[in-house]
């Protein structure tokens, strides 16, 4: 039996990891046969480190997915600069912009998606960006940012949802003078509430940067910078577009496939046509927000378990997600429904406020399970949050604990004394000694540590319980 | 004044039976009393020892000895002479090997017997039995960090550094491992660190070790993996690769780093529950410190991806460059009291003595010669444990079942199917100290001596070989499982010279059998022993002074060079369900080692920690229905244990633990999950899911 043609368009995060996944469950192409058709002229990169790249923490070239030799180790044939610019369902093939066809049994879109740009006058001429104006998306725009952006100059970043923040963190990192211009009254709508937006601004504001918020631009000058919609001015040498993306439908549609904001697919992860499956960014599943690497990871490994028949059943139904703000200085995470409000029936609700320590934490419980967090300045109650909230268990009863971690100041008291020490208190556990063994010992007859010692065996072991035993000691000589 | 002298106590120079750290120890013993134990200045002790060490005397002269051997007559165990015994063990091998051939007798060893008895066991087996099936505890215990570190280096020594290094050490990250109860005097070796605020522990609990740490990562059981991944992450992208080291000193990196690239931080603390913010703070000590120490144990280790951890771990030593620089590494710590000569002598089942392959022509060549057989008669490698155990009484499986030191109805995963195997056999032999449960089911068992009854080598946790002295005369009617051996090969036909019984004379060969292998015991002598002398293996000659630390010039690669090794995260082999929505986790208790055969007898041992308990987040236990102090049902797909409930607060609500130490309907390895490593053959006792009930299963 002849193994069946895949051909995936696009090899960006979502393709890359689909055909991997394929290989992982066909490594010697006996089920599929795979071509992979990437547009851009390089290898697939992880997008999601792009702002480590920016911020100076990583090079370019350490964010590549695939070595050189990968499709050839994989028995794939990856086509680079290979631009798709029809599918032609009838026939099962796909044809290139050199004329080419590609004929395929099943073709995968992951097209990916594109920068989404504002109505600002001037910000773009004949369709594309003015100089001086960079979208932030890809690791070629990452170059163009290092280029045109030079230590102490002013950069203007459009768009105060994750990516722009990253960005604007990064940048500000290098030396730059930064504004953030977000239309929205605080950053990050889609993830945080205004209370979390506002601590959050105010601690990136300690970092240097400057937020226009409310507020969007209306007109960019190259050399000059923005002129916002009050009729304010912001100096910039170099404006970051970062104001959202839209799914990449073009060949989708043009070929007659159910389109709305993305490529519409179902739990199998099919289109409209049988044959035809897409993922990732260009994906549209009810169970899932677009933009993320998450659902594109969990997609592919459903989609490989179909196409290569090793896992019939297999179906996607969306993905829970956790929103990270990877920021040097800054631990932001945000999951699940955070916009409930306290008087909510049936819904739990916590909050804390600490905006002068840049900490904000609010949780939301339904069932005595997390349904939504916001946890900033809260790293390890972050994590473990996460945690609860992905594998769907209970959460514990002692919910400030919860919601602080390790913030928590703690509820223990100062060590001991040797007299409020219970006598059951085991005070050298390589040997099982407990402080009444110690006293019985002391009240025997042994009345140094070395004796203490050779009485019960305390202290004989790891030798950490040396203090204790000879505070116990003192203790007991001072009460004699 | 009386001309009598007064009765002279003989002061013996040894080392306790129990742990891989083999603590110095003296034993007086004096006429008619059991002897005492006095700890000894010793550099892996430091003089300490730990409650087990200090009574482990009580077992020399327990009544639950078996002082004669025992036969199974009409279903019961009776008394029988040692003639009797071993011509029925030899009559009932022979029969069973002309019937069904020579791989229908298996052979089951421990990594607590001596370097003599692990080597004349493989022997033995491959010799005198002829059959490929010999495999041991130890599978269970190391044999995962034993795969990762011959894959890395080329080489595996525990640890190839002396212990005593630590204490220089800025940090020590220790991974899954919680030596203030499983060899407690090694954590005088910590205390450097610690003072520096360098100690750093993951463990999924907070063991005692963990309450020790400057910080405590703790990872979902089975994630361990992805956490060195993002640890390597953080490393790189806040700028900590030791460059020139990668450069010089090791290879395939840029193909470790694709895989590191996707476990960013934050995608490692969804998958782990460990603060990114903690990563990065674990990557930048680590690279800061002057001296720094990676150390796994069984946490990381017993997995079906156990290999791949460990791995996974010293692809983060390699990178930060602390392997094979003196003053900073990786190493593992083993367990068993000769865990890691148990593993370097041809009881494991793809092996021979010096660390040979038994698939390597050379290696089959150079042993049959020493010991005068022909190479093509020597089997090939043969199952592992687990496999071994599961193949038992099947259609093409062994009929015959010899167990030396091992008490594998209480250690092996999935314990009840272990049972069943054992019970499905036609004949079981054991060699024991007491009747432990697997001795129970046997059809003979032979007494056998312990540790001061005897001599013999041991290598400890450092790869340093020691000397641990007969310090007391055995029960009359107990035999050296030397004795045991030699005497049934002679009843199987084979010369007396070729089975010694004195451990001196089989080290002595020994020594010629590891001549040339990567564990080259041949400059090793017991006059160099009885000296004092400090000999970490390799010691290739009689002049050599052996090797305290490995690789400071190269690895034991061809090339000189370690091997980065690429891997990723897979989790658990059984994730936690609907049905099943708990994850149970497995370790030990300070009071007792292993299958708790011998410590559960030591009275002082077992008043502290007398039955199974389980560790319960309270919040879980109450859901549950359960109170502190009262008994619980534990279940998973496998079995139910059993066990007391001990509400602990500092749990993940989550994860639940038991210590697996405990007997029948208390073995906490009915629940564990057999799931093995691909690589190491290692089941996966750290992690399988579980549910909670009261014990009459109301909930």
């Amino acid at each position: 039996m002849s193994p069946r043609h895949v051909v995936v368009l696009g090899y960006g995060m979502a393709g890359a990891r689909f055909a991997d996944e394929v290989r992982r469950r066909d490594p010697g192409a006996e089920r599929v046969t795979l071509t992979v058709l990437g547009a851009e002229p390089h290898h697939a990169y992880n997008r999601v480190l792009l702002s480590a790249v920016v911020a100076g923490s990583m090079r370019a070239d350490a964010v590549r997915l695939h070595d050189e030799d990968w499709a050839r180790r994989h028995g794939i044939d990856l086509r680079l600069d290979a631009e798709a610019v029809r599918i032609d369902r009838a026939e099962r093939a796909v044809e290139l912009a050199d004329g080419s066809r590609v004929g395929y049994d099943a073709l995968v879109l992951a097209t990916g998606s594109r920068p989404w740009l504002p109505p600002v006058e001037g910000l773009t001429v004949d369709g594309e960006l003015a100089e001086g104006a960079v979208t932030f998306r890809t690791l070629d725009d990452c170059e163009r940012i290092l280029t045109a952006a030079r230590a102490g100059a002013p950069v203007a970043v459009l768009g105060g949802g994750l990516l722009g923040l990253e960005a604007a963190r990064g940048l500000a990192g290098r030396g730059n003078l930064v504004t953030v211009v977000h239309p929205v009254g605080h950053v990050m709508e889609r993830q945080l509430d205004p209370g979390a937006g506002r601590v959050l601004t105010r601690t990136l504001g300690e970092q240097g940067i400057d937020f226009r918020l409310g507020r969007s631009a209306a007109k960019y000058v190259a050399g000059d910078g923005l002129k916002l919609d009050d009729g304010s001015h912001v100096d910039a040498d170099l404006v970051v577009v970062s104001a959202g993306v839209r799914a990449e439908t073009g060949l989708a549609a043009d070929a007659g496939l159910a389109v709305d904001r993305g490529i519409v697919v179902d739990d199998a992860l099919r289109t409209s046509d049988g044959r035809i499956h897409a993922l990732g960014d260009c994906a549209q599943h009810p169970g899932t927000v677009s933009g993320l690497v998450q659902p594109a990871w969990e997609q592919a490994e459903v989609l490989a378990g179909l196409l290569t028949g090793t896992d019939t059943a297999a179906r996607y139904r969306g993905t829970s997600v956790v929103t990270r703000l990877k920021a040097r200085g800054i631990d932001l995470a945000a999951l699940g429904d955070t916009s409930a409000g306290t008087a909510d029936a049936g819904t739990e609700v916590l909050c804390l406020d600490d905006p002068a320590r840049g900490r904000y934490g609010k949780l939301v419980l339904r069932d005595d399970r997390i349904a939504g967090a916001i946890l900033l300045g809260l790293p390890d109650a972050a994590a473990t949050i996460t945690q609860l909230y992905d594998r769907g268990v209970p959460a514990p009863s002692d919910r400030l604990a919860l919601l602080l971690g390790r913030a928590l100041p703690s509820g223990a008291p100062a060590a001991a004394s040797p007299a409020d020490l219970p006598a059951s208190a085991v005070v050298c556990r390589c040997n099982s000694v407990s402080k009444g063994r110690l006293v019985d010992a002391w009240r025997a007859g042994a009345s140094t540590v070395a004796e203490l010692a050779s009485a019960t065996r305390a202290s004989t072991g790891c030798g950490s319980c040396a203090d204790a035993v000879c505070g116990i000691a003192d203790w007991l000589a001072s009460t004699a | 004044m009386t001309l009598t002298a007064e009765p002279t106590a003989i002061a013996t120079e040894t080392h306790c039976p129990y742990c891989a750290l083999q603590c110095g120890m003296s034993l007086t013993s004096e006429a008619g009393g059991t002897p005492t134990v006095t700890p000894r200045r010793f550099p892996a002790n430091g003089g300490g020892l730990c409650q087990k060490g200090w009574t482990s005397p009580a077992l020399l002269g327990s009544p639950a000895r078996l002082t004669s051997p025992l036969v199974r007559v009409d279903g019961e165990l009776r008394p029988a002479s040692w003639d009797t015994a071993l011509d029925l063990v030899a009559t009932r091998l022979r029969e069973i090997r002309r019937v069904h051939g020579a791989d229908a007798v298996a052979v089951f060893g421990g990594g607590g017997l001596t370097n003599e008895k692990s080597y004349l066991l493989g022997k033995f087996a491959r010799v005198a039995l002829g059959t490929s099936q010999i495999d041991y505890n130890g599978r269970f215990c190391m044999s995962s960090a034993a795969a990762a570190g011959i894959k890395a280096f080329g080489l595996d020594r525990g640890l190839p550094f002396p212990l005593t290094d630590l204490a220089d050490a800025d940090v020590v990250l220790l991974v899954g491992a919680n030596p203030a109860e499983t060899m407690p005097p090694f954590v005088q070796h910590l205390t450097g660190a610690s003072s520096r605020g360098g100690l750093v522990v993951v463990d999924p609990r907070r063991t005692p070790t963990a309450e020790q740490a400057n910080l405590h990562l703790t990872p979902a059981p089975g994630t361990d993996l992805a956490l060195a991944l993002g640890i390597l992450h953080a490393v790189v992208a806040d700028g900590h690769l030791n460059q020139s080291y990668v450069d010089r000193r090791t290879t395939g990196f840029g193909a470790v780093w694709r895989v590191v690239a996707g476990y960013w931080p934050e995608h490692v603390e969804r998958i782990t529950g460990v603060a990114a913010a903690d990563q990065r703070r674990v990557a930048g000590m680590l690279a800061r410190a002057r001296n720094a120490y990676v150390l796994t144990a069984r946490g990381a280790e017993q997995h079906a991806t156990g290999v791949d951890t460990v791995s996974a771990w010293i692809n983060l030593a390699l990178a930060l460059g602390l392997p094979g620089r003196q003053g900073s590494g990786y190493g593992c710590l083993t367990g068993q009291g000769n865990g890691q000569g148990g593993r370097e002598h041809g009881q494991k089942a793809d092996q021979l003595p010096g660390y040979r392959k038994i698939a390597d022509p050379a290696a089959r060549e150079h042993v049959a010669g020493v010991w005068g057989v022909p190479p093509e008669s020597l089997p090939g490698p043969g199952r592992s444990a687990y496999e071994l155990l599961d193949a038992l009484g099947t259609g093409d499986g062994p009929r015959a079942l010899l167990v030396f030191g091992s008490n594998v109805v209480v250690s092996a995963p999935r314990s009840a199917h272990v049972a069943e195997r054992l019970s499905a056999l036609d004949f079981l032999v054991t060699a024991d100290l007491v009747l432990s449960e697997t001795s129970a089911l046997a059809d003979v068992v032979l007494p056998v001596t312990q540790w001061a009854e005897e001599d013999g080598t041991m290598t400890n946790l450092e790869g340093r070989v020691l000397l641990r002295r007969k310090a007391v005369d055995p029960p009359e009617s107990v035999r050296t499982d030397l004795q045991v051996l030699s005497a049934l090969a002679q009843r199987l036909g084979q010369p007396a010279q070729r089975f010694p019984a004195d451990a001196e004379t089989v080290f002595t060969e020994l020594r010629a059998a590891s001549a040339g292998g990567p564990a080259d015991y041949s400059g090793v002598s017991y006059d160099r022993l009885r000296a004092g002398e400090a000999l970490y293996w390799p010691v290739p000659d009689d002049e050599h002074p052996g090797t305290p630390r490995m690789f400071l010039d190269a690895f034991a690669h061809p090339d000189g060079r370690a091997r980065f090794v690429p891997v990723a995260h897979t989790g658990p082999a059984e994730p936690p369900d609907e049905e099943f929505p708990l994850q149970a986790t497995t370790g030990r208790v300070l009071q007792h080692y292993q299958s708790g055969a011998q410590t559960r007898l030591v009275a002082e041992l077992n008043d502290s920690v007398p039955e199974v308990y389980v560790e319960v987040h309270p919040d879980t236990a109450r859901r549950a229905g359960l109170t502190d102090g009262g008994l619980a049902s534990v279940v998973s797909r496998r079995g139910a244990v059993t066990a007391r409930v001990r509400c602990v607060g500092s749990l993940r609500p989550d994860v639940v633990f038991l210590p697996f130490h405990f007997p029948g309907e208390q073995r906490a390895n009915l629940l564990t999950n057999p799931a093995l490593d691909p690589a190491s053959r290692m089941p996966e006792f750290k992690v399988c899911a579980v549910r909670l009930s009261t014990q009459d299963g109301a909930r």
